[in-house]
């Protein structure tokens, strides 16, 4: 089942779950994504060969889109 | 090992958009191999004008005038310093920090865990360190920093890069990386400082003992490349 995932203090959350059946549960996952972008996080679709990609929308086909924070040099 | 290999072809095919990061750091120069090769010579070049002077008075003093042996020998100990210095600094990007929560740890290498192989897996375990093979090199990534193993495993360069969250669990900080450099590798040397670059060995010398072991994985394997 696709997972939408935040990285955080916690070690991490899982903010949403869905399937391509459940419409419903896609949306709340959307909407999740789209607040967790304004609030600074960017998105990582995790794809099943080892590779990510950045993501401004939620990719329904993912099977995990992390929220990570920016990065910046030291 | 499968999912590594995956990895090597992900990170080379350039997949992702730039890293969103890069807009913080207009003025750099997208770093390539060509850029990451004239940094290298500059950091000889640097290192080479600073000790240089140091190894040539020294052994002139002595010739002039015997009785200045004691002052070309702390002069020897400069030059030899100078480098073992720069390579310190470089180092100190996987320096390891202490961290409060052992549950969000714990929560946090279960995720990492996901995102990378067995021998990773059992690597950070012992090290903290995981490596990510990519197009410029192989990379060691820590919580507050990375090493890039040029093609060859002979040179070495440190970057000072982090997330600027100090709650997050130290796995959720090499995820963070991890994340970033299977989007866009260049982007995320670009976005890091550069610290030290420089011959392997004198890193390996400045890093704890148990960390080596990264590093000298991450050199078997672009030993290969070169």
């Amino acid at each position: 089942m696709p997972k939408l995932i935040r990285l955080d203090q916690t070690g991490h959350t899982t903010l949403a779950e869905w399937t391509a059946a459940d419409q419903a549960a896609l949306d709340a996952a959307g909407v999740a994504f789209r607040r967790e972008l304004d609030r600074g996080y960017f998105g990582i679709a995790a794809l099943p060969d080892g590779t990510a990609r950045q993501v401004r929308e939620l990719p329904a086909d993912a099977p995990t889109v992390i929220l990570r924070r920016p990065i910046a040099g030291g | 090992m499968a999912a590594e290999l995956t990895l090597d072809a992900g990170v080379a095919a350039g997949r992702s958009g730039p890293l969103p990061e890069r807009a913080s750091v207009p003025w750099r120069r997208p770093v390539d191999a060509v850029t990451l090769r004239r940094s290298a010579r500059w950091w000889t070049l640097t290192t080479l004008a600073h000790t240089l002077p140091f190894l040539v008075a020294a052994p002139v003093l002595f010739v002039l005038r015997p009785v200045t042996a004691p002052i070309g020998i702390v002069l020897l100990i400069h030059a030899w310093a100078i480098p073992e210095l720069y390579a310190a600094r470089g180092a100190g990007v996987l320096r390891l920090r202490r961290h409060r929560s052992a549950s969000a740890e714990q929560r946090a290498m279960l995720m990492l865990a996901d995102l990378v192989d067995e021998p990773n897996r059992r690597l950070y375990s012992s090290t903290g360190l995981v490596t990510a093979p990519g197009r410029l090199g192989t990379w060691v990534l820590g919580e507050a920093g990375a090493l890039l193993v040029r093609p060859g495993g002979r040179r070495v360069n440190c970057y000072c890069v982090r997330v600027p969250d100090a709650g997050l669990p130290a796995a959720d900080r090499v995820a963070h990386l991890l994340l970033a450099l299977r989007c866009d590798e260049p982007g995320f040397a670009t976005v890091a400082n550069l610290t030290f670059s420089g011959a392997a060995w004198r890193v390996r010398r400045r890093l704890r003992p148990e960390q080596r072991a990264a590093l000298t994985a991450a050199r078997a394997r672009s030993a290969q490349l070169g």
